[in-house]
């Protein structure tokens, strides 16, 4: 029996999940939603990016938490 | 050898002073089941100690909770409390106040930092003494060194203004660290940057030596000028751990307290009044608890967010 007759289940949860749904793209989609959250929430020009900073950080946060779960 | 031997008669012992009732009851349960007996206790005292305080805090966002005032009626404000908090010019100054504090400490902790281990680096005669010597400031506590920099920047006493007074032949008690606003700020930088750039130092240190020397030599047999191959291999190669040490730094300096309360308690006016003084005020203070709450929480999403990144980073760093 070869070793190419199994397929992990993992690799083929893999293969089905859309490329652009995978762990390395949102992940960083995630990273900048949390950068950008923090820095509207620090920078000294505008109070409205300040305002909207909390959400921005929190939809990133939530982004990440759950993509951290997607197969890569 | 001998630990094995002593650890398996530790068992031995320990089986024959356990009750046969005990001794039945156990070897029936599954290794799962005795896991989760071990586990259970450290888990619970999480549940108590971090993550019902989360919850509870989480709720009492949502009300005007005063804990200076138990008996009074707790009404639901809804999102109330986050709205005021992010609307509020008061409290978005004592962010930017942060964000300098942070831009700054970092940036020169960093440039510091790094060029203190690349001189280490270098293994020069009593290397090992004086790596010791430099991180000396980060292992003592920040209540300490509070305390300690209070005495150091005294106009009148402190060595701090004598020997800016003798670099620059203004008078020592011709001004004050602490109390001019112009300088407060910066008093509170030169602080964390003694303290905690020799933690930036290690983490730069342990990216340089993990540089193997084949790359040098063989920039060496291209002829590459040391200037050259300190832009293209020692920078990019150590950037990863410069990242790192960015970012925890961040982390940290964003929710400083301590230093802060102890050189300034945010003074002199609000110059120094960062996110966490403020977070005091109104939570021990002004004893608006659903108002602190709801920004306890707030500067927690930015530094679980921030964390996140840490993390990331971290992996990245781990995989090379």
């Amino acid at each position: 029996m070869s070793g190419s007759s199994h397929t992990n289940p993992a690799d083929v949860v893999a293969t089905r999940w859309p490329r652009v749904l995978r762990r390395g793209r949102m992940e960083t989609v995630a990273t900048i939603l949390i950068a950008a959250g923090v820095l509207m929430l620090l920078q000294p020009f505008a109070l409205v990016l300040y305002t909207y900073s909390f959400v921005t950080t929190l939809a990133g946060v939530v982004m990440f938490t759950i993509v951290s779960k997607f197969p890569d | 050898m001998t630990d094995q031997t002593g650890l398996s008669g530790l068992v031995d012992r320990a089986a024959l002073v356990t009750s046969p009732v005990v001794a039945r009851r156990v070897r029936g349960l599954s290794e799962r089941a005795i896991a989760w007996l071990f586990i259970t206790p450290t888990m619970l005292l999480l549940l108590a100690i971090n993550i019902f305080p989360l919850i509870w805090t989480i709720r009492l966002s949502f009300t005007n909770y005063r804990a200076n005032r138990p008996n009074a009626t707790v009404l639901d404000v809804g999102l109330a409390n986050y709205q005021s908090i992010l609307t509020d010019p008061d409290v978005w100054a004592a962010m930017t106040v942060t964000a300098r504090f942070v831009f700054w400490s970092i940036l020169i902790q960093t440039v510091i930092g790094f060029t203190l281990a690349w001189l280490i680096d270098k293994k020069f005669r009593g290397h090992g003494l004086w790596t010791t010597l430099i991180l000396l400031p980060m292992m003592l506590s920040p209540a300490v060194v509070g305390n300690f920099w209070t005495f150091l920047y005294q106009p009148q006493i402190g060595l701090f203004n004598y020997v800016v007074a003798a670099l620059t032949g203004a008078p020592a008690s011709s001004f004050q660290m602490l109390a001019q606003v112009p300088l407060a700020p910066w008093a509170i930088v030169i602080v964390d940057t003694w303290m905690w750039t020799p933690y930036v130092m290690l983490i730069c240190l342990a990216g340089l030596r993990s540089i193997p020397d084949y790359i040098y030599e063989a920039a060496e047999v291209d002829r590459a000028s040391p200037w050259r191959q300190f832009w293209s291999i020692t920078l990019p190669m150590a950037l990863p751990f410069i990242m790192l040490a960015v970012l925890f730094r961040g982390i940290e300096n964003f929710k400083m307290f301590d230093m802060v309360n102890l050189l300034t308690g945010g003074g002199p006016g609000s110059t120094t009044e960062m996110a966490s003084i403020t977070l005091k005020r109104e939570a021990f203070e002004k004893w608006r608890t659903g108002y602190s709450s709801a920004f306890a929480i707030i500067l927690f999403v930015t530094v679980f967010g921030l964390a996140n990144i840490y993390v990331k980073a971290l992996n990245r760093v781990k995989s090379r």
